[in-house]
């Protein structure tokens, strides 16, 4: 018999996203007990900041944030953003797709300060650029290194050492 | 004339004698290969029965580098700069696979061992290398120690690998930002 008092997430988390958000769900889905929102670019901030300050979804942390590269798919890039509150112990994950020309999204560095190196992470790798970031420059990556390493065509042994042989 | 090189054949192997007795080494140690130098550190295969157990966490006060664990190209002038900084006589060991070759790490990051960069003595593979295989190693090392042509003042007569600095790479990736930095401007 199902515990009446603990709904299935998609009944409890999802409609309120979309009570809280309104239209600005692009889509949602919700599978093996993850919900996924995919909002557009214009909205990122207003909707990551609704989500945070709405009394019933209180997402409080953001947990991770990171970048997607779907090559032959166009918008070729997204971003990923987990968010994960800590009073009402639920997660949920948004993400925003952008063109492989028109790499920028907004940064969430002022609402979060965690995401500032996260953010540096996703333009180390990707080479997507955030949007009003304070210090944005590589964090894995040596300063002079050329390209970003997680986009799928960049060959994964590529020798491009700072010091050393080209090839060894 | 047989007597002078009698002598230094003697002083030599004195002087062996004590530097590979008494080694005083930099465990410059990055990753999980860590744990098995400490466990050939510590009490159960100790290291110091060997002489060579006397962590220095400073260059200027140590003979012996170890590099342990993944390095990375990022870390790699680093790593160059702490080893110029000791003084000769110095020796170098590779522990562990990724400093050997580049162990599993066949990737833009890490450096495909580290005799690209530095010179290097003995090279202890394995992931991680069993202590025993560590003590054999530093076994090895003391004997090469013993048999050199010992001075009191050593030079450096193993040339440092060269040090080729890139200069213009293309890159598919590379290209690609340079074309979207070339149409923001």
């Amino acid at each position: 018999m199902a515990n009446t008092t603990a709904l299935p997430a998609e009944e409890r988390l999802l409609p309120r996203v979309r009570e809280v958000l309104g239209d600005r769900v692009r889509e949602s889905h919700c599978q093996h007990g993850d919900e996924t929102i995919v909002v557009n670019r214009a909205d990122w901030i207003a909707c990551l900041a609704a989500l945070r300050d709405d009394p019933e979804l209180s997402f409080d942390v953001l947990m991770d944030l990171c970048g997607v590269d779907d090559d032959p798919e166009t918008p070729r890039f997204a971003v990923v953003c987990h968010l994960c509150s800590a009073k009402k112990r639920h997660r949920l994950r948004v993400k925003v797709r952008v063109e492989e020309n028109d790499a920028v999204v907004p940064t969430l560095s002022a609402m979060w300060p965690g995401a500032n190196w996260l953010e540096r992470e996703v333009w180390d790798m990707f080479g997507i650029c955030f949007d009003g970031h304070p210090d944005l420059r590589r964090l894995m990556m040596y300063e002079q290194f050329e390209g970003h390493p997680m986009r799928r065509d960049y060959p994964v042994d590529q020798r491009q050492p700072l010091i050393g042989p080209r090839d060894a | 004339m047989g007597v002078l090189e009698a002598l230094t054949t003697k002083s030599d192997a004195v002087i062996g004698w004590a530097r590979k007795y008494s080694l005083f080494n930099y465990p410059f140690v990055t990753a999980c290969c860590g744990m098995e130098y400490m466990a050939a550190a510590c009490a159960h295969y100790d290291l110091d029965r060997f002489g060579a157990a006397f962590p220095r966490f400073s260059p200027r006060q140590s003979d012996m580098l170890i590099v342990v664990g993944t390095v990375s190209h990022k870390l790699a002038p680093m790593l160059r700069t702490v080893h110029e900084q000791m003084c000769e006589p110095k020796w170098v060991i590779a522990f562990g696979a990724c400093t050997c070759t580049g162990g599993f790490y066949d990737n833009y990051a890490t450096v495909q061992g580290i005799d690209t960069i530095l010179p290097v003595d003995i090279y202890i593979p394995g992931c991680p290398p069993r202590p025993e295989t560590v003590i054999d190693g530093i076994m090895k090392l003391q004997e090469q120690i013993q048999g050199e042509k010992q001075g009191l003042m050593r030079r450096e007569t193993r040339p440092s690998p060269e040090i080729i600095y890139p200069k213009n790479i293309g890159t598919v990736g590379a290209r690609l930002s340079e074309a979207r930095r070339a149409e923001k401007t």
